[in-house]
C-alpha cells in the first residue's frame, strides 16, 4: 500500500497541494481527474520523487520513502510515464527498452514489449527517440518503457495528452488490459471518460485538494453530471 | 608488434585483425611497418618519402582499406601526406586515423594530411578515428587535415571520431562538391581535463544538385574547450545542412561559428547549432527507469556520441 500523509507543496506563493492525504491499495486501478491546475500532475511527481513536498510523508508498505530519490523509487518498483515524452539524441527505442528492463534483452523481447502498446515493433526498434516519431508513437514508446519494468506502482500522467483520437483508441486498449491484469497499483491522470470507465476508484482533485474519491460507479455519473451542468457538456480539460 | 602497439591499432581500427582488410598500410613512428595490396587497390610510397598514394581502380567494389598510424615514441612529430585516388564507380571503405601512446615528458604529434580525389560515381565510406593514451606529462597532439574533391555523382560519407586522450587537435576539412555529388560528415568529439579541439569545415557546393550534410556532436567536460566553425558556400542549385550539437559539463566550453554563403539564388543552406548542458528532463526520465544520476549522464552521452 502507498500512503500519502498531509502533503503540502507551495510554489510562487500558490498552494498547489494543500494537506493532501491518500491511500492507494494494491491490485487497484486509480484515475485522478480534475480541472487544470488542481495539482494532479504535481501529486504524481511527488509520488515518483520528481518533486519534493514541502511537508508531509510518503509511506510504502509502512516504510517512509519521502526522502528517496527518483532512481531509488524506480528500484522500489515505481514507474512513471511523463505527460510530455522526453526526446533523446542517439538513444533508440531499443536502447530505452534495454535501460527500462535493466538487462540486455534481445530484439525479440523488445518487440514483444512494443507490441503491447500497439507499435509494429520492427518499424520502430532502431528509431531514435526524438521528434521524428509522431506524438502518438512517442507516447506509446513512453508507456512501453513503463510497462517493460513491470512496476509495482505505475503512474501515467495524462496518457491522452497530445495524441490524436485514433492513437488514443489503441492506447485505451492498453489501459483496459492493464486494468484486467493489474497486480500492483495503477494510477492514471486523465480527463477521458474512457479511461475513467476502466478505473476501480476515481479521485477528483480541485484547487490542491482531493474533493471526492469513490468507486467508478459512484463517481463517473456524478463527475460528468456536474461538468455538464457547469459547461454545457464539455468536461474541463 | 608489441602489446601497446596492438592496442593502439585496435583503438584506431575498431576491429581485431588488420588482415581482414583487402589492403592496408601501417605507419609506426614515422616509418612503414607493414603493407598489403591487391590487384585493384595499389598503395605506393611517395618518391619524396612524405607519405603514400592509394589508388583504387575503377569499378572496384566493396574494398576495405586500413591506413592506421601509431606513435609510441615520446617527442616525435610525424607529418604524413596521403593521397587517395578513387576510380570511377568504385565503392570502398577506408579506415584511417592515429593512435598515440605517450608515457614520457615530450610532446608527441601527428599531422595527417589526407587528400581524396573521387572520380564520377565513386563511393567512399571514410572512417577516421583518433585516440591517445599514456600517463606521461608529454602532450598528445593530433592535427588531421582532409581535402576532398568530388566529381559528378560521387558520394563520400566521413565519420570522424575523437573520444579519448587527445590533448590538442586542429581538424580541418575542405571539400569541393561537383554536380550531383553528396558529402556526408559525422563528427564525434569528447574532450575532458584541459584538452582543446578545434574543427573547421569549408565546403564549396560547386555543381548543380550537389549536397552536403555535416553533423557535429561533441561533449566538452571539465576545463576543456572546443571550437567549431563551418563555412558552406553554395554556388549553384544545391543543398547544404550543418548541425552542431554540443553538451557542456562542469567548466567545459564550446564555441560554434556558423557561416553559410549562398552565391546562387537556387542555393538552399541551413545551419543549426545547439550548445547546453544535459536536459534535466532526460536525466529524470532515465532515473525513473532505475539509473542513478551518473549512470543516466553516461547513457545520454554514450547515445549522443554513438
Amino acid at each position: 500500500m502507498l500512503e500519502l500523509i498531509d502533503i503540502c507543496f507551495t510554489r510562487d506563493h500558490k498552494k498547489i497541494l494543500d494537506h493532501v492525504s491518500l491511500q492507494l491499495e494494491k491490485e487497484k486501478f486509480y484515475a485522478i481527474t480534475g480541472p487544470n491546475g488542481s495539482g494532479k500532475s504535481t501529486l504524481a511527481k511527488i509520488i515518483m520523487g520528481i518533486e519534493r513536498p514541502d511537508s508531509g510523508r510518503i509511506l510504502l508498505d509502512g516504510v517512509d520513502i519521502t526522502e528517496k530519490t527518483i532512481d531509488e523509487r524506480a528500484r522500489l518498483g515505481f514507474g512513471f510515464a511523463f505527460q510530455q515524452p522526453v526526446c533523446f539524441k542517439g538513444i533508440t527505442v531499443y536502447d530505452l527498452l534495454k535501460i527500462a528492463t535493466g538487462k540486455e534483452i534481445d530484439k525479440k523481447e523488445a518487440c514483444s514489449i512494443l507490441s503491447k502498446v500497439g507499435l509494429c515493433a520492427l518499424d520502430y526498434i532502431d528509431r531514435e527517440v526524438n521528434n521524428s516519431l509522431s506524438g502518438g508513437e512517442l507516447k506509446r514508446t513512453e508507456i512501453a518503457t513503463v510497462l517493460a519494468r513491470e512496476p509495482k506502482l505505475a503512474i501515467f500522467d495524462e496518457p491522452e495528452a497530445g495524441i490524436d483520437l485514433w492513437s488514443f483508441r489503441s492506447l485505451n486498449r492498453v489501459f483496459q488490459q492493464l486494468g484486467r491484469s493489474n497486480s500492483g497499483i495503477t494510477l492514471v491522470i486523465s480527463h477521458q471518460e474512457r479511461i475513467l470507465n476502466i478505473a476501480d476508484t476515481i479521485i477528483l482533485m480541485e484547487e490542491g485538494h482531493i474533493t471526492k474519491m469513490d468507486t467508478r460507479e459512484n463517481m463517473v455519473s456524478c463527475i460528468f453530471q456536474e461538468v455538464k451542468c457547469c459547461s454545457g457538456g464539455e468536461m474541463n480539460g | 608488434m608489441d602489446k601497446v602497439e596492438k592496442n593502439l591499432l585496435n583503438e584506431v581500427l575498431n576491429h581485431d585483425s588488420i588482415e581482414q582488410a583487402d589492403a592496408y598500410n601501417i605507419r609506426a613512428n614515422g616509418h612503414l611497418q607493414k603493407r598489403k595490396e591487391n590487384p585493384y587497390i595499389h598503395i605506393r610510397s611517395k618518391k619524396d618519402g612524405t607519405g603514400i598514394d592509394i589508388e583504387v581502380l575503377p569499378d572496384t567494389l566493396f574494398g576495405i582499406i586500413d591506413i592506421p598510424v601509431i606513435i609510441t615514441e615520446s617527442g616525435l612529430t610525424d607529418i604524413v601526406y596521403n593521397d587517395f585516388y578513387i576510380g570511377k564507380n568504385a565503392n570502398v571503405t577506408i579506415v584511417a586515423g592515429c593512435g598515440i601512446h605517450n608515457h614520457a615528458e615530450k610532446q608527441s604529434q601527428h599531422n595527417g594530411i589526407h587528400r581524396f580525389f573521387l572520380e564520377e560515381n565513386a563511393k567512399v565510406r571514410y572512417i577516421e578515428r583518433h585516440y591517445a593514451e599514456g600517463k606521461g606529462e608529454g602532450k598528445k597532439v593530433l592535427n588531421p587535415t582532409t581535402e576532398i574533391s568530388m566529381k559528378k555523382g560521387s558520394y563520400l560519407m566521413m565519420d570522424t571520431i575523437q573520444l579519448k586522450g587527445v590533448d590538442e587537435s586542429i581538424r580541418i576539412t575542405k571539400a569541393n562538391v561537383e554536380d550531383g555529388a553528396t558529402l556526408v560528415i559525422n563528427e564525434k568529439i569528447l574532450t575532458n581535463n584541459h584538452q582543446t579541439a578545434t574543427t573547421d569545415f569549408q565546403v564549396t557546393l560547386g555543381g548543380g544538385n550537389a549536397s552536403c550534410h555535416v553533423v557535429s556532436r561533441s561533449v566538452a567536460k571539465d576545463d576543456s574547450y572546443q571550437e567549431f566553425s563551418s563555412n558552406i558556400i553554395g554556388k549553384d542549385l544545391c543543398y547544404g545542412h550543418v548541425e552542431c550539437d554540443a553538451i557542456i559539463q562542469e567548466n567545459g566550453r564550446v564555441k560554434a561559428i556558423p557561416e553559410i554563403d549562398a552565391q546562387s539564388v537556387d542555393a538552399n543552406l541551413i545551419h543549426e547549432a545547439t550548445i547546453g548542458k544535459i536536459a534535466g528532463s532526460q536525466l529524470m526520465k532515465l532515473m525513473s527507469l532505475g539509473l542513478s544520476e551518473k549512470e543516466a549522464e553516461n547513457a545520454i552521452i554514450t547515445g549522443f556520441l554513438k
